[in-house]
């Protein structure tokens, strides 16, 4: 599920930040901020990314960079809330 | 007095205590004015000498500020550039200034390496790059740290050049906006004064060093034996206010956009940063909602409205003591300076008339570099013989109090997330990008952005996207400056001259 995940996420950031270009070095570990890949509003974006399309609700203290500062941490992440959502359901 | 004297006395008075916290690194005050002397000796001894200009391309970072101290305290002047910037615009400003060095960090370091090209006058110092740089011919950062410092004797005064910082021009090039010494300590002595900042204040500054409300930041921590908690990004706001509980922060300049992601959060307690005595905000003025939330989330801290320039720092600031009762001033003229609005003529206005803003002190630039044409546009004769005066191309009223209010930019210029943003130099790479007939740029208000920078093109080749000219864009300019939006049109309105006319193209379409 994670690389699935994974995948969908990617999609997203190279078509939202990247504006489509493929050729910018992005492995599963890079450093969103500190390669200049997302700012600032750019975090908002993501997060309201993956309310929507992953029906979870991300708190404030949830947006920290070990949660969202790759694209490994993104999907471990929205994993471990779909998986608490599901079992609280 | 000398920006760097500043530094050499505060680190007599207080060698010991931290003065910057970047990440894991601390610096005290002696280590500061250490590293800075050592620095200075080695670009001494490359042969940079008095009144030369280097530029410092790096993030936020400590390697940062000792390049700032050491280019002073070797006599030169220091130009900060955005981190950012790309090889083209880099290459402009290096030929502009006829830059002897720049000094950056490793990962920026290829696009140092094109746009200082074939330019053998400029040298390249790269920071954390280890023992031996991976480009030829350029010098180590940390080995030009490890020289014994004989002190460097420039000879330099007050007056002479501190600083050259680019801002975005009208023209479509940027404009180098030149600070004295002296300039730089007036503006710094005055925003401290009203600030009220103690040797107490821990400082906390997100913002880039290249923008000079960031950069300031530093200057009135010294000047104050201050500490400053340098970060290089908002992105994850929780984890900056971590750093400013652990480091009791005391002191958090804001800019409208980082206000708006602040407000957007959802489980923001009041008082959640117990050690906060004031925040600022600058570029734009808040909106009465966010002033109100803010002061709900912060109580007891004293917030600052505040309006500036590059070229001359800042302009004015409202008494936090003001803001219930006039929550859409920006205030009154900073401590040791004048700030009047005048009419077409220069003569000063009745309350409540709209005219331009001047700014009369001893923090007005010296001009731009080499550019006697747009310096005598900005810097006018004033009310005396002796002087020139700053007109801001800002178009301001006042109350009957004296209070200033922000009405409208005289000309075109785009003020976005803080910074000020030339419609020109966006729609100068548009037409270079191919398929693209002909384009404008307008501003879009935006509620996180203040505005948002929207491109109008005419295509010539009909395939080509939205995406791919945002993405042309952001490979040819530095992030601030990349549209956020791209609307196509058939053609574009011109005025009678044939020109493409901004003012109506910025006007919606029908339908």
């Amino acid at each position: 599920m994670t690389s699935n995940l994974k995948t969908q996420i990617r999609a997203f950031i190279i078509e939202n930040y990247l504006f489509g270009d493929t050729s910018h070095p992005l492995d599963d570990a890079t450093s969103l901020i500190e390669n200049d890949i997302i700012d600032s509003t750019g975090v908002l974006e993501l997060v309201t990314y993956l309310e929507d399309t992953f029906q979870i609700s991300v708190h404030d203290s949830e947006i920290v960079p070990s949660n969202l500062d790759s694209i490994s941490s993104i999907a471990s992440y929205v994993a471990s809330k779909t998986i608490l959502q599901q079992s609280v359901a | 007095m000398r920006i760097e004297s500043i530094l050499r006395q505060t680190a007599k008075r207080l060698g010991n205590k931290t003065v910057l916290i970047a990440g894991d690194k601390r610096l005290s005050y002696a280590e500061l004015d250490d590293l800075s002397d050592r620095l200075a000796a080695s670009l001494w001894s490359q042969g940079i000498t008095r009144g030369d200009r280097v530029l410092v391309f790096m993030n936020n970072c400590w390697e940062a500020t000792v390049a700032i101290y050491a280019i002073l305290k070797a006599g030169a002047v220091f130009s900060p550039i955005n981190a950012s910037t790309k090889a083209d615009k880099l290459a402009y400003i290096v030929e502009n200034c006829r830059a002897r060095a720049i000094i950056t960090q490793e990962k920026l370091s290829a696009i140092a390496v094109e746009a200082i090209g074939l330019n053998r006058a400029c040298e390249l110092v790269v920071a954390r790059a280890g023992d031996e740089s991976s480009h030829p011919g350029t010098h180590s950062f940390s080995r030009m740290l490890q020289v014994a410092p004989p002190s460097v004797l420039h000879g330099g005064i007050d007056v002479d050049l501190a600083m050259l910082i680019y801002t975005s021009g009208s023209t479509g090039r940027p404009k180098g906006v030149m600070m004295s010494h002296r300039n730089i300590e007036a503006a710094a002595a005055s925003i401290t004064t009203y600030v009220q900042n103690v040797e107490d204040d821990i400082i906390l500054n997100v913002l880039p060093l290249a923008f000079d409300y960031g950069l300031y930041q530093l200057f009135m921590t010294i000047r104050s034996g201050a500490t400053l908690v340098l970060e290089t990004s908002f992105g994850f706001p929780q984890a900056i206010f971590d750093v400013m509980r652990r480091e009791h922060v005391t002191g958090f300049p804001l800019v409208p956009t980082m206000a708006a992601l602040i407000l957007q959060m959802r489980d923001m307690e009041p008082g959640f940063l117990p050690d906060l005595r004031y925040v600022t905000n600058t570029a734009a003025a808040l909106p009465p909602a966010h002033i109100a939330r803010l002061r709900e989330l912060f109580p007891n801290v004293r917030l600052y409205s505040m309006y500036g320039l590059t070229e001359c720092k800042r302009c004015t600031y409202l008494p936090p003591e003001q803001l219930e009762h006039r929550p859409g001033s920006v205030g009154i003229a900073i401590p040791n300076t004048e700030a009047f609005v005048v009419d077409d003529e220069g003569r000063a206005v009745e309350p409540g008339t709209v005219g331009e803003l001047v700014i009369r002190g001893p923090h007005v630039m010296q001009g731009y570099w080499e550019d006697a044409e747009a310096t005598g546009r900005m810097l006018r004769p004033g009310p005396n013989p002796w002087e020139k005066v700053l007109y801001t191309g800002d178009l301001f009223s006042m109350d009957r109090e004296g209070y200033l209010y922000f009405v409208g930019r005289k000309d075109d210029i785009i003020k976005t997330r803080g910074e000020k943003v030339a419609p020109k130099e966006v729609e100068a790479v548009l037409h270079a990008c191919e398929g693209i007939a002909e384009a404008v740029v307008v501003g879009v208000s935006d509620p996180v952005l203040g505005q948002a920078i929207r491109a109008i093109v005419v295509l010539s080749n009909p395939a080509l996207t939205d995406r791919e000219i945002i993405r042309y864009c952001a490979k040819n300019l530095e992030d601030f400056m990349v549209p956020k939006s791209v609307e196509f049109r058939a053609s574009l309105p011109k005025t009678d001259t044939g020109k493409v006319s901004r003012r109506l193209a910025a006007e919606p379409q029908e339908s």
